[in-house]
């Protein structure tokens, strides 16, 4: 009987060596004449044991890992004696880091094969779609509204609402876009989602096509994920075979198409409207709002722009209901949320879980701590312009509103853990130098506030008038904060203030007496 | 090795325009197009780009500029791009980014006087619970330590 190995194609796995492995499961395979069929899957999102490969048995699915390309023949050799294997993980689902997560949005990566519906159909995919056709635009819109899902870019908007505005709007032509700008440095789950189950995405776009009566999609992916690039122009090219996307999809009448493009290095076009800007061929430039996208988005038509997540959430939604979707999760923030964990941590990967879960289980009891061993000093939540939080606020639950009253934010939810190694001066001026070379450049705040956010925290760290310095920096932050037309000028301040806050000591001398009556 | 490039020529660049100008919003297409046959966009199709799309030239200048992927002059050989944002920054990145600019005696942002490396910042390739990490012609690579960043570098100087 040939045997069945699953090993990933996920960007995450080929980058420490998935590539290699598959090709030396073949070679060992040809010459010691074991007959097997290698299908290459997305990630389980268990980093830190990738590449890490499953074999297919009558138990379940046993997972090896991390495998080199010289365990290939002692791994194959393992699987077909029953033997255990120095690198054996057994049942994959039952690996406790993957057993305690709730995985709905990622119930398939890492199982299925990303380029193949039927593999996807077998594994419940396309039910969410066909009972939406059943269902009509109304009910659709009633169950993302009740359901409780917020954009899972950061911004937090109830779903519902937003396509409720498009569907409301009329217009000849309406469209769907798919917010895949996944620039946030330590969130990866975009990624990972396109790369192993890029028919969640496509399934969850048509459908919010059908609810809001949009015939066109459109995804915007960073030119850094070449790997995401090609897997969903697979799957979109898979599904129009199938029958899935194009003309009278499923003999329903209504018809959808989608479209990659592909941005090209502006951090700034994950914001909406710099996003549809870029879409239309121009400079990333942000609008000013209103007009809502929902209004006038994409070419001055209504358009639903949601992150990759957010509509990766929709088919289970559609096809589990609306209601047990929103029995997961705390307060106003319902369902899943994929976490992401990454940096110096010894457990890096995504881990799919109901909000409320702290802060401090996340990175303590599921990350392990630091890779180096060194204790936990600060982590960043919510990407570049989210904030830096100690281990005093590790009793902060994983909630919208729970990090917004910290001020702080989930954003995408990546969590960059750092070690007591790190200057967190640095940090804070590396978040205004990213901000200055990111900058549209369209308001003030951001434009210039950034540039002279790096002087003043250079001075700060050369030791000049450090107490004087610091209040420009503060001052620098409101205006930011409060003036700046998107969230790039406007959250900057929350890596800024959070060092600033939690972590004074890094900013120089304490301010003497003699200093603050000057 | 990256993709050995075509030199530029006004006929090869009419065709790539051409190929895809009736896409709406088609100018970061036709500039991501006109880059990979060319290795970088050549000044002479700018004034091209517009007359298809009938925009005036300093607007798809403007683009050209904008987006830190397309470039003015062809990069060297290889093009090492290096992740400098936070989640590489905690996993150590700065002091291997150090190290590859004193082995290919560049600071990032340049390229090596034989032509051979671009040594290039990227803000994040996902790889975020592989850090630190990099891409070198396309190719990624994670978990970086100082063996494995000397061992692209090589691979690049090659």
């Amino acid at each position: 009987m040939t045997m069945r190995l699953f090993v990933p194609r996920d960007a995450g796995a080929i980058a420490v060596g998935a590539d290699e492995v598959a090709v030396a499961f073949e070679q060992a395979a040809a010459t010691s004449g074991i007959a097997i069929e290698i299908v290459r899957t997305g990630s389980r999102g268990l980093y830190w044991l990738e590449p890490m490969a499953e074999v297919a048995t009558s138990y379940g699915r046993i997972a090896f890992g991390p495998v080199g390309c010289s365990d290939a023949l002692s791994v194959l050799e393992a699987i077909l004696s029953g033997d255990t294997h120095p690198l054996g993980l057994g049942i994959a689902e039952e690996i406790p880091w993957l057993k305690r997560q709730t995985r709905l949005t990622f119930a398939r990566c890492g199982v299925i094969d990303p380029r193949s519906v039927d593999d996807y159909r077998a594994h419940g995919g396309y039910q969410g779609l066909e009972r939406a056709l059943t269902l009509g635009s109304d009910t659709i819109l009633a169950e993302v509204t009740t359901s409780g899902l917020r954009g899972r870019g950061g911004a937090g908007f109830p779903t519902g609402i937003k396509w409720k505005t498009v569907a409301q709007a009329s217009a000849e032509r309406k469209y769907i876009v798919c917010n895949a700008d996944e620039g946030d440095s330590g969130t990866f789950a975009d990624r990972m989602i396109m790369e192993g189950d890029p028919f969640v995405v496509i399934e969850g776009m048509t459908i919010a096509g059908v609810a809001v009566g949009a015939s066109k999609g459109y995804i915007y992916i960073r030119s850094e994920y070449p790997h995401a690039v090609e897997a969903m122009n697979a799957a979109i090219a898979a599904a129009k075979r199938a029958g899935y996307l194009g003309a009278d999809i499923g003999g329903s009448g209504h018809s959808f198409d989608l479209e990659v493009r592909v941005g090209a290095g502006a951090y700034v076009c994950g914001e909406e409207t710099s996003l549809l800007e870029s879409l239309e061929g121009r400079r990333g430039i942000v609008r000013a709002k209103p007009p809502l996208p929902a209004h006038k988005g994409l070419f001055g038509k209504p358009t639903v722009i949601n992150n990759v997540l957010s509509f990766a959430a929709i088919p289970f939604i559609l096809a589990g209901g609306a209601k047990a979707y929103a029995e997961f999760g705390i307060g106003r923030s319902r369902g899943t949320m994929p976490i992401q964990l990454a940096g110096n941590i010894r457990y890096g990967g995504l881990f799919e879980t109901a909000f409320g879960i702290t802060l401090g289980e996340l990175i303590d009891d599921i990350g392990g701590g630091t890779l180096t061993g060194r204790p936990v000093r600060a982590v960043q939540v919510g990407g570049p312009l989210g904030a830096y939080f100690p281990r005093a606020l590790f009793d902060t639950p994983f909630d919208y509103e729970a990090f917004a009253a910290r001020d702080g934010l989930i954003g995408h939810g990546g969590i960059v853990v750092f070690d007591d190694s790190v200057d967190m001066a640095k940090q804070a001026r590396f978040a205004m130098e990213f901000c200055a070379v990111e900058s549209c450049g369209k308001c003030t705040p951001c434009r210039i506030g950034s540039t002279r956010g790096v002087e003043t925290i250079d001075k700060i760290r050369r030791g000049e008038r450090v107490a004087d310095n610091i209040a420009v920096v503060e001052d620098l932050c409101n205006t930011m904060k409060f003036g700046s037309l998107c969230a790039l000028g406007g959250f900057t301040p929350y890596p800024v203030m959070s060092a600033l806050k939690h972590f004074k000591e890094d900013f120089g001398p304490l301010p003497t007496h003699l200093e603050a009556a000057e | 090795m990256t993709a050995p490039y075509e030199p530029w020529d006004e006929t090869r660049g009419a065709e790539i325009i051409a190929e895809h100008a009736r896409l709406d919003g088609a100018t970061l297409v036709i500039l991501h197009a006109l880059q990979e046959a060319f290795g970088y966009v050549p000044e002479p199709a700018i004034p091209m780009v517009a007359a298809a799309l009938n925009l005036s030239r300093a607007e798809v200048y403007g683009v050209f500029t904008f987006y830190h992927d397309f470039r003015k002059q062809p990069a060297g050989r290889h093009v090492l791009k290096l992740c400098r944002a936070e989640a590489c920054q905690a996993a150590g990145g700065d002091a291997l980014a150090a190290r590859a600019e004193a082995k290919l005696g560049i600071a990032i942002g340049n390229t090596t006087a034989d032509e051979r490396v671009t040594l290039e910042p990227i803000y994040c390739l996902g790889l975020c619970a592989t850090a630190p990490s990099a891409m070198l012609d396309g190719r990624v690579v994670g978990r970086l330590n100082e063996a494995r960043i000397d061992a692209l570098v090589a691979e690049a100087q090659r």
